[in-house]
């Protein structure tokens, strides 16, 4: 099972970075997506993975019975699905108003911050 | 208390039982101010006039509970706090060091002096939109990275502090300013998302995120654990953050583009987290890793330290050429690491606080100028001393300062990095590090000469030009100029601290022992 997750997690990677590569913006955000989706598939299984076990103690216990599952990784990757997400929305954002004031979605026509222009004076 | 199992918990094992010292609560101090002002200021945000007078008092305080919590860290070493008073390594540990805090501190300071002259610099729909809230939040974001104990803590933190600069890089909506934003997110998301896939290794390998956890249980499974690949992975991350050589192109892509405040202060305290990052992953987590990476290290922090300053000879725009200069800053940082002994450490960690504080007074200094020249483009520049002595005399100082040339606090770090340098015979990297400095020092004389000496290029003069708020920008401008011509012509507190805090970092078994009392010891009550 967890070979079957760690090449999962290889094929979210090769993805991404294949999306990653792209000029276009709206390819970078699926990419981003991918990504964070892959490390977090990455965390879950890097956390070992306890097929049919509680990750509880039983309600009138105080310490668990024989094995637990560890919800240590699962709280992990919630908090990184919440902070993927936020970023996921602001870059969502980010590029469609880009696209509406620049006029395009493609990284390189873009280069506003950038001007191929600008040389510094030679002399005084 | 048995259960329905009969079997018996002791409740000591996981908890501290005595309620937590009122002055361990100092660890958590600055990150509490910081968000609960973030969070009235988002409540307040109808009430624009009082803004920067919360923000002002709020990193006053930030900056008393600082210093109080060096204070307390000189006095009795690394003061660690468990969140929900779980015994380490099962709640979020915070422990501030000698490195962390001094690191906090300064940014503390910078960041007041931010706040004050965004007073001067911000407009008043882009505080309705939250300046100082963005600003605040950044704050938490900044002074968590460098409080925290706990290796997935410092991720969040990491990002507490990357969605506030997106907040603040966006804020106006210029063109070019969403562009710098778009190439700013990616490649830093990338850095974040490489940061969190490592730490999910990390944990497979360790069971553990305790930074104090992983420092002791990394000497046992150093043969049968694929460290190596794990440092080389948050050394990449971090280097990433940092801005190093070949990693550093977001950087000059982005750093021009929002107003002059948010650049003075992503340029004084951003990079600087990731250099933080650096020394505490390359020494608390795996020194001897580090030690074995250090080739790599010395030839990034060469290549860092020519390329930003060869960059910065080559650019017309002023605030490109401070953007580049950060870069060559964090070069010569990543030098001291890759020396790999205790004053080579120290000189990184003096020329971190140093870069804080000047790198966001040149920005400060270059967004007065260019509210004065109306251009920030050399080509176009000029007049200024003659239209601003005051300015010309503070920009000398700086130009100085940052050039690291006596009599002002970028020369100390040098010369300590230089004697570091030659006492393990690296002469190459002494070599490129005197270049490199030589290389600034022509890139600001430029600026200094064309901005400030000559006259305006088509013979007009500057037009005298009142705005309100202006001495607000002088004093936070002299602020930040201050202490880097007092510890310039007084350098011994910083270095004797430098040193204090690297000796404190070759030897982590204090801080893990703060963490983790050895057993035998009572458990401070």
């Amino acid at each position: 099972m967890e070979t079957l997750l760690a090449v999962l997690v290889g094929f979210y990677m090769c993805a991404s970075l294949y999306l990653m590569l792209s000029k276009h913006t709206i390819r970078l955000i699926l990419g981003i997506a991918l990504l964070s989706n892959g490390v977090n598939l990455l965390i879950f299984t890097a956390g070992r993975l306890t097929p049919g076990v509680p990750a509880f103690v039983p309600f009138d216990g105080i310490v668990p019975q024989d094995v637990v599952a560890n919800a240590l990784p699962q709280a992990l990757i919630l908090t990184a699905i919440v902070i993927g997400f936020s970023f996921f929305a602001f870059l969502l954002v980010l590029i469609y108003r880009a696209y509406q004031d620049l006029g395009t979605d493609n990284s390189v026509e873009m280069m506003l911050a950038e001007p191929e222009s600008a040389v510094p004076p030679k002399g005084y | 208390m048995a259960g329905a199992t009969g079997v018996t918990a002791n409740i000591a094992n996981a908890f501290v039982l005595a309620p937590t010292p009122l002055a361990d609560w100092l660890v958590v101090a600055p990150l509490i101010i910081c968000l609960s002002a973030g969070g009235i200021l988002i409540m307040l945000r109808k009430y624009i006039g009082q803004h920067a007078s919360i923000a002002l008092v709020a990193l006053a305080l930030v900056i008393a509970a600082d210093s109080l919590l060096l204070w307390r860290v000189l006095e009795t070493g690394p003061v660690v706090m468990t969140m929900g008073r779980w015994l380490p390594p099962f709640g979020i540990t915070f422990a501030a060091d000698l490195l962390g805090v001094l690191f906090a501190l300064t940014a503390a300071i910078v960041a007041f002096f931010g706040a004050l002259f965004a007073k001067f610099d911000v407009e008043n729909t882009e505080v309705q939109y939250g300046f100082y809230a963005f600003l605040m939040m950044m704050m938490a974001g900044i002074s968590g990275a460098f409080l925290t104990g706990d290796i997935f803590n410092l991720y969040v933190w990491f990002e507490v502090l990357l969605i506030s600069s997106f907040g603040l890089l966006v804020l106006g909506s210029r063109y070019e300013q969403l562009d710098g934003a778009i190439r700013y997110a990616f490649l830093n998301l990338i850095a974040t998302a490489i940061f969190l896939a490592t730490t999910g290794y990390l944990y497979g390998v360790f069971g553990t995120l305790n930074m104090a956890d992983i420092s002791r249980k990394a000497e046992g499974l150093r043969e049968s654990a694929p460290i190596m690949t794990l440092a080389a992975l948050y050394f990449f991350a971090f280097a990433m953050k940092a801005a190093a050589f070949p990693l550093n192109f977001w950087l000059p892509a982005s750093y021009h583009t929002p107003r002059s405040v948010v650049s003075a202060l992503f340029a004084g305290l951003l990079t600087k987290v990731g250099i933080y990052a650096l020394i505490r992953t390359g020494f608390t987590l795996f020194p001897n890793e580090l030690h074995s990476y250090s080739g790599a290290f010395a030839i990034v922090a060469a290549l860092t330290m020519l390329m930003g300053a060869l960059g910065a000879l080559a650019q017309n725009d002023v605030r490109k050429i401070m953007a580049f200069l950060v870069i060559s800053g964090i070069g010569v940082m990543l030098m001291g690491l890759s020396l790999g002994q205790p004053l080579g450490l120290a000189a990184t960690i003096f020329y971190a606080l140093h870069s804080m504080v000047a790198m966001t007074a040149i920005f400060v200094l270059v967004g007065l100028m260019h509210r004065r020249m109306g251009t920030p483009h050399l080509s176009e520049a000029g007049g200024l001393y003659e239209a601003s002595p005051l300015l010309a005399a503070i920009g000398l100082v700086l130009i100085l300062t940052v050039a690291g040339l006596p009599p002002f606090s970028g020369l100390w770090p040098k010369v300590m990095l230089v004697k570091a340098g030659l006492d393990v015979g690296a002469f190459g990297l002494v070599a490129v590090l005197l270049i490199s400095a030589f290389i600034t020092s022509m890139a600001l004389a430029r600026v200094f000469l064309l901005a400030f000496w000559r006259p305006v290029p088509n013979g007009a003069h500057l037009p005298v030009q009142e705005r309100s708020h202006q001495s607000f920008a002088m004093i936070a401008l002299i602020g930040l100029t201050a202490p880097l011509v007092i510890f310039g012509l007084y350098p011994e507190p910083i270095v004797q601290v430098s040193l204090r805090a690297a000796e404190w970092l070759q030897n982590p078994q204090p801080y893990v022992d703060a963490v983790f009392p050895p057993v035998g010891t009572a458990v401070t009550p």
